[in-house]
């Protein structure tokens, strides 16, 4: 439970990745929800029966191979605790996560690419983007980073924002 | 970036703001813009005003803390009446308002002097001897300390409207429209029975309508929606029910034998025989003991989320949050997306107290969160400036040399809430101090029924959980109620089943130990059968 001193996981607390021929086939969804809390949205949504899950207290399971990278559990997360990533032919890494501030990101804009502790590593492309209003004000907005960024991103900024903490 | 004019945000990402009608309001003299719909304070706070009273002693400045009526930070004098609760109110065109202590206003106190002096002048105390040498020195004194220190002055002006009673008779009585307050009233309504359901506000949803994040649990009890769309969907439900009466603006002030005593609008006496009452009033915030905690600038977590998510208005340029629990990691969150900083997030524990998933969302938005931290105070003059946290050690004692220096415009204290229990002790319900559950609670029966026959509750001041288990609660004590009245049947039965179970299973994981733990103090042994 050192996550809780910290508020961000560590290497060693990630969830299992999947593998990289997994990630070449198409995206799929990595849930980082260690923690055991009353939620089951993800499971509940899922239609590839893919989210392990016994109790609504237990945290969530995914099978890669049954991930059919379908992108609902993402839609619904409250915590938003899910990321699907996908590796391309071409070498790049796809990192998509639920965004909830203004300005909305579109696509082709550049972003600042931030890991769990909010500690910049990088700058990425938005190459596609859910729109808020096709999702209840939560934006899915998918970036294209270096392959080996696939499990450090997992906020993002929009250059040049003022806001920056 | 979010774009803001007058101190209100025009835009967000989750909220659509509809600003009604622009009005003009006079504090102190002068106008000030504000919006139909808005509060006095919330208006206020707008224009950038800050210090909404004086403390009765020391002149010290005070700003408002919780924003819902609970507390007595913001009292001002409104159209002539004293002590009105500026948070409460709603802006007309027009309308006069005034500080009522200090002099010349409460921004600029002459008197605030008092705070550096007292001391000298009147050691701690010593107000209980000085003055008391003959029956009319103390006479003189105490007039003119009444008029220097206490409440506002006396009303200017007389009720002058037309005062109504109406007598109601009905089946089930629920108090308070949140959550729990309104899941109690439909499920008791859907079963037949006759429902009033009052809220004191002009609005139902409780706390809900400041709650924009997404709420967890099972899609069963609407996880994954939103708590502001919660509340529209319980109202939605609430008004298919045609024997379900709701008054909204009316505030119960007794229980006496299963008839309560209301006010409806400021205008009408409500008398309501009822032969199950609902009580479901919420809680309030708690606060915390620092060096300056009572300077403008330190609010309740809740009163900055009803000021910013319910009225649209910026609470700060950064802010500093106490509290590592849910509230203040959602807080956190609402806050950035509303284009305010936040500097920090401090706990004492030595560890996050919410899903570490809300921690989540605002670290790795670079937010700091430091565990085993207190704040030890409050900089500022007339508001905050700046805050000192410190380390603690072993034995929650600040370690010397640790102290950090925080630049802030406001303190968000998120230590927790207690119940708002006070009608439950009028009506006579036996009451336990379980701190697992916030503080003062009744003894109950596990369909949430209190020593007094007839009488239940629901939601927070059963015990601080939060809205999931409020609405599960209120189906609960609803269908309980029901059921004794002789309606619903075998499957309001079931039901009732059912939803005693959903809550257990809700409560089956390590967030629900501690209530838990908490119901075993206060759940009564004697089983009621149905």
């Amino acid at each position: 439970m050192k996550y809780l001193e910290r508020g961000y996981l560590e290497k060693d607390e990630l969830p299992p990745f999947p593998s990289r021929e997994r990630l070449m086939k198409k995206s799929v969804a990595y849930i980082e929800c260690p923690q055991p809390i009353p939620c089951s949205p993800c499971y509940e949504s899922c239609p590839a029966d893919a989210v392990k899950m016994e109790n609504i207290n237990d945290p969530p399971e995914v099978d890669y191979e049954k991930c059919t990278g379908c992108m609902k559990c993402i839609r619904v997360c409250p915590g938003l605790a899910i990321f699907m990533l996908r590796i391309r032919e071409d070498g790049k890494g796809e990192v998509t996560l639920q965004y909830e501030f203004l300005p909305w990101l579109k696509k082709g804009d550049r972003v600042k690419l931030l890991n769990r502790k909010g500690e910049e590593i990088g700058e990425g492309v938005v190459n596609w983007v859910l729109p808020p209003e096709r999702n209840d004000n939560t934006s899915l907005v998918r970036v294209e980073v270096d392959e080996n960024l696939i499990f450090d991103v997992r906020a993002i900024r929009p250059v040049g924002d003022i806001n920056e903490g | 970036m979010v774009r803001i004019e007058n101190g209100r945000l025009q835009e967000h990402p989750i909220i659509d703001f509809e600003r009604k009608k622009e009005v003009t309001i006079y504090f102190n003299g002068k106008p000030i813009k504000a919006f139909e719909g808005e509060t006095v304070a919330a208006a206020l706070y707008a224009a950038g005003v800050r210090v909404f009273s004086r403390s009765f002693r020391w002149h010290r400045p005070r700003g408002f803390f919780c924003a819902i009526g609970k507390c007595s930070a913001c009292m001002m004098e409104v159209d002539g009446v004293p002590n009105v609760r500026t948070c409460k109110v709603y802006v007309r065109d027009g309308m006069q308002i005034r500080t009522q202590s200090g002099f010349p206003s409460a921004e600029k106190d002459a008197f605030s002097i008092l705070d550096d002096v007292i001391d000298l002048v009147f050691p701690h105390g010593s107000h209980y001897k000085k003055f008391t040498s003959t029956k009319a020195v103390r006479n003189f004194m105490l007039k003119r300390m009444r008029k220097f220190t206490g409440f506002g002055n006396p009303p200017k002006v007389v009720y002058g409207g037309n005062a109504e009673y109406e007598r109601i008779d009905t089946d089930v009585l629920v108090i308070g429209g949140g959550p729990g307050g309104m899941s109690a009233a439909i499920n008791a309504g859907k079963y037949g029975a006759k429902v009033l359901l009052v809220d004191e506000n002009p609005f139902l949803g409780g706390q809900l309508v400041k709650q924009t994040h997404r709420f967890f649990g099972s899609a069963k009890h609407r996880a994954g929606t939103r708590g502001i769309k919660i509340a529209k969907i319980l109202e939605d439900e609430l008004s298919k029910l045609e024997n379900v009466d709701v008054r909204k603006e009316t505030r119960v002030f007794g229980i006496y034998n299963g008839e309560a005593g209301a006010v409806q609008g400021g205008e009408k006496l409500l008398r309501i025989k009822a032969k199950k009452i609902v009580v479901a009033t919420g809680a309030y915030e708690r606060t915390l003991i620092f060096e300056n905690n009572d300077l403008p600038g330190v609010y309740g977590a809740g009163g900055v989320q009803t000021l910013m998510n319910v009225y649209g208005i910026k609470p700060g340029d950064m802010g500093l949050i106490v509290g590592s629990g849910n509230v203040g990691l959602i807080l956190t969150y609402q806050l950035m997306q509303a284009g305010v900083n936040v500097a920090a997030i401090v706990e004492a524990m030595p560890r996050i107290g919410g899903y570490f998933v809300h921690a989540a969302k605002v670290r790795r938005l670079g937010v700091p969160i430091y565990v085993r931290h207190t704040i030890l105070k409050a900089i500022g003059k007339n508001s905050v400036e700046a805050a000192i946290i410190a380390q603690l050690d072993d034995k929650w004692q600040p370690i010397p040399g640790t102290e950090k220096k925080v630049d802030c415009d406001f303190i968000c204290v998120a230590v927790g809430l207690s119940p708002t229990h006070e009608l439950l002790y009028q009506a006579g319900c036996q009451m336990k101090f379980v701190p697992e559950l916030g503080g003062m609670v009744p003894l109950r029966t596990k369909y949430n029924e209190t020593t007094v026959s007839g009488l239940y509750v629901a939601g927070d001041v059963a015990g601080i959980e939060e809205a999931t288990a409020a609405i599960m609660e209120g189906r609960i004590a609803g269908i309980h109620a029901a059921v004794m009245l002789g309606y619903g049947g075998d499957e309001a039965k079931e039901e009732l089943d059912e939803a005693v179970k959903d809550l257990e299973e809700f409560r089956a994981g390590p967030f629900g130990e501690k209530i838990i733990c908490g119901l075993e103090k206060c759940v009564l042994e004697s089983e009621v059968t149905i």
